[in-house]
């Protein structure tokens, strides 16, 4: 009796899994032309979906439109990192012709997963590729079959746009989620920058977006501005630091432009949209042909500068009138 | 049928090295009743001390015996603040927890470390045969490494120790009167399991080329569904069909995982999926007496 229920129980499961593999798989069969494009995107974020619309957009203004001649599989693992490995194999077992990483632990993954195919790696918004092992350098990586977009910010140049708004600064402060490998190279970016000028860079990590609050209060008092890099964690809690700037007059300046938007001073930074299309410029060129070895690592192309006035009232700052001329991008609400 | 080979091949390799977490998650919550949350800390840390040793040119194979080591260590802790200092068991596994978090980036020196360009268990092993290292190469690896540990769990659950091990969570106040001390059960069988755990993060650190410090998020969820469905589906008797249950729970989940991904379902969903999956494992006992008009125990708290 109880062997007979098993069985029972595990054929429908095998008649399940039958079921569910052979329907794509018949689906497949009938389309031959359609070129497969996998994205594996690490986590929901403002500038990470940026990327990948800004992706998918200069693939569909190449002629690359999804549903017609080729196929976007979109995969978001959510921060889930044991989904990471299994989205990377899905796209390596779907045999995509190309795998489209948006962070820095997908990237890694699917590099991994594709070893020993020819399915090639376009990154998007990892900021140190070299240093992480990706590519044995930007400009030339024979071996790897891999490629993308670096959002390597200038650090130096953010400090520099802070010296010209508040010439007389003495400390810096930043917050960053330690646990990001992206946020510890910029802080290290950061302090390099700091150290000729005199400045002193005041770090409070955090490890969760609740984190916030506390870490910006206990920075109250102690420096003169604050300055946040591209860190996933501290960005998606940008309003409770923001919150803090304004009641205690400390000028935040956030190092991308949606941050900006949100109600940070200034940056030179990009768009990650931006830095999307031209990913996405790249994919073209590999979905036609070319070889993801022979094509170099890109840095984010437009660099402009965004300022937002209204921003800096609030947080007791005049922005010079001639950085306000020369910005790009200006918000005054 | 490429397609369905690779896929039945990609998630027997994630249930089989996810089973090992099945297996610490199965010694701690069913054969000690001792709730070990050290699961998400211990976990990255397996995978913190392998990618560290290698990217440090230990070899692979040393770098994954000291990540096994090293849970050992992280379940030690636990138990010792729970026998020692009598600190309630969910509360020590949770403090551990967070502690394992600064542990492992203090370990990585950052929170992610790549291992890419680096040699792993996979890649030796692909060498000493002369082969690619290829998801079934992959596949064969850990099928022979699960055997050899389900092996020496048998073999070890069978022993004096073992079943004083089995009995703690059954009876505490029985083995006590027996004259074997509980602690001592509880430190083995917590330490084993972390061990266990660790050993995991340390090969799936190799298998998707890095270690981040969050990777063990949601581990001990995953671990606790595996366990439930093994358990519910394969309806176990004995050690060794509950050994083989409970790696069984972990393949299937991660089956079922893999196809609802295939079927489109945006991976936000998937946590649902699982309390889904757990969910209606757990009710279909019920649901049956129900049917059946027998005796149905009131809600358990624990």
């Amino acid at each position: 009796m109880k062997i007979k229920r098993n069985t029972k129980i595990m054929m429908s499961i095998c008649l399940l899994a039958v079921l569910v593999l052979v329907l794509p798989l018949m689906n497949a069969c009938k389309v031959e032309e359609v070129k497969k494009v996998g994205i594996s995107q690490i986590v929901s974020h403002p500038a990470l979906d940026a990327t990948r619309e800004g992706c998918i957009k200069a693939l569909a203004d190449n002629g690359y439109v999804d549903g017609e001649n080729i196929e976007i599989d979109y995969q978001n693992s959510e921060g889930d990192m044991t989904l990471v490995d299994t989205i990377s194999a899905k796209f390596v077992g779907d045999k995509v012709d190309v795998i489209v990483t948006i962070a820095t632990p997908n990237t890694l993954s699917a590099i991994a997963a594709a070893e020993g195919t020819d399915i090639p790696v376009v990154f998007s918004a990892v900021t140190d590729p070299a240093g992480s092992g990706m590519v044995e350098s930007w400009e030339s990586h024979p071996n790897d079959n891999v490629t993308g977009v670096s959002d390597m910010i200038a650090v130096a140049d953010d400090v520099d746009l802070i010296t010209q708004i508040i010439p007389d600064v003495k400390t810096i402060g930043t917050l960053y989620n330690d646990g990001e490998a992206n946020s510890v190279f910029l802080v290290e970016k950061l302090k390099e920058a700091c150290e000729p000028l005199g400045i002193e860079v005041v770090e409070r990590p955090v490890s969760t977006s609740a984190d916030i609050l506390t870490a910006a209060q206990s920075l109250v008092g102690q420096v003169d501005v604050i300055w946040i890099g591209t860190d996933n964690t501290v960005v998606s809690g940008l309003e409770a630091l923001i919150g803090v700037c304004e009641e205690e007059n400390i000028p935040l300046f956030p190092s991308d432009v949606e941050s900006i938007e949100r109600g940070g001073i200034a940056c030179y930074g990009f768009d990650y949209y931006d830095i999307g299309y031209q990913t996405g410029e790249m994919i073209v060129k590999i979905l036609k042909g070319a070889n993801a070895a022979e094509t170099p690592v890109e840095k984010g192309k437009i660099i402009s500068l965004s300022v937002n006035t209204a921003a800096a009232e609030r947080m007791g700052v005049t922005i010079p009138q001639e950085l306000i001329d020369a910005a790009g991008i200006v918000y005054d609400e | 049928m490429d397609y369905v080979i690779n896929f039945l091949s990609g998630s027997l390799y994630e249930g089989l090295v996810y089973g090992f977490v099945t297996l610490g998650v199965y010694i701690t919550f069913r054969v000690l009743a001792f709730p070990d949350l050290t699961v998400d800390g211990s976990f990255p840390l397996g995978g913190a001390v392998a990618a560290t040793l290698i990217v440090g040119g230990v070899n692979p194979w040393l770098a994954t015996l000291v990540a096994f080591i090293a849970g050992i260590c992280a379940g030690l802790m636990t138990s010792l603040l729970n026998t020692k200092l009598r600190i309630n068991a969910l509360l020590a596994g949770i403090l551990m927890m967070v502690s394992l978090y600064s542990i492992n980036l203090a370990i990585m020196r950052r929170s992610n470390i790549s291992v890419l360009r680096e040699a792993t268990v996979f890649k030796k092993t692909a060498q000493l045969f002369g082969v690619e290292p290829t998801t079934t190469l992959s596949v064969i690896f850990m099928v022979v490494l699960a055997i050899i540990i389900l092996g020496i769990l048998n073999w070890f659950l069978r022993t004096e120790i073992g079943l004083a091990l089995r009995a703690t969570g059954d009876n505490e106040q029985m083995v006590r009167g027996l004259g074997v001390s509980t602690d001592m059960t509880t430190i083995i069988g917590v330490s084993l399991s972390n061990g266990l755990v660790a050993l995991s993060g340390g090969l799936v650190a190799q298998k998707q080329g890095f270690s981040d410090v969050g990777m063990g998020i949601g581990m001990i969820v995953m671990g606790l569904a595996s366990v439930i469905i093994g358990e519910r589906l394969f309806r176990p008797r004995g050690v060794t069909t509950i050994l083989f249950a409970v790696i069984g729970g972990s393949l299937v989940y991660r089956l079922f995982l893999g196809i609802a991904l295939r079927l489109g379902l945006p991976p936000n969903n998937l946590k649902l999926v699982t309390a889904l999956l757990v969910i209606i494992a757990l009710a279909i006992p019920y649901i049956q007496k129900k049917v059946r008009r027998e005796w149905i125990p009131p809600a358990a708290r624990m």
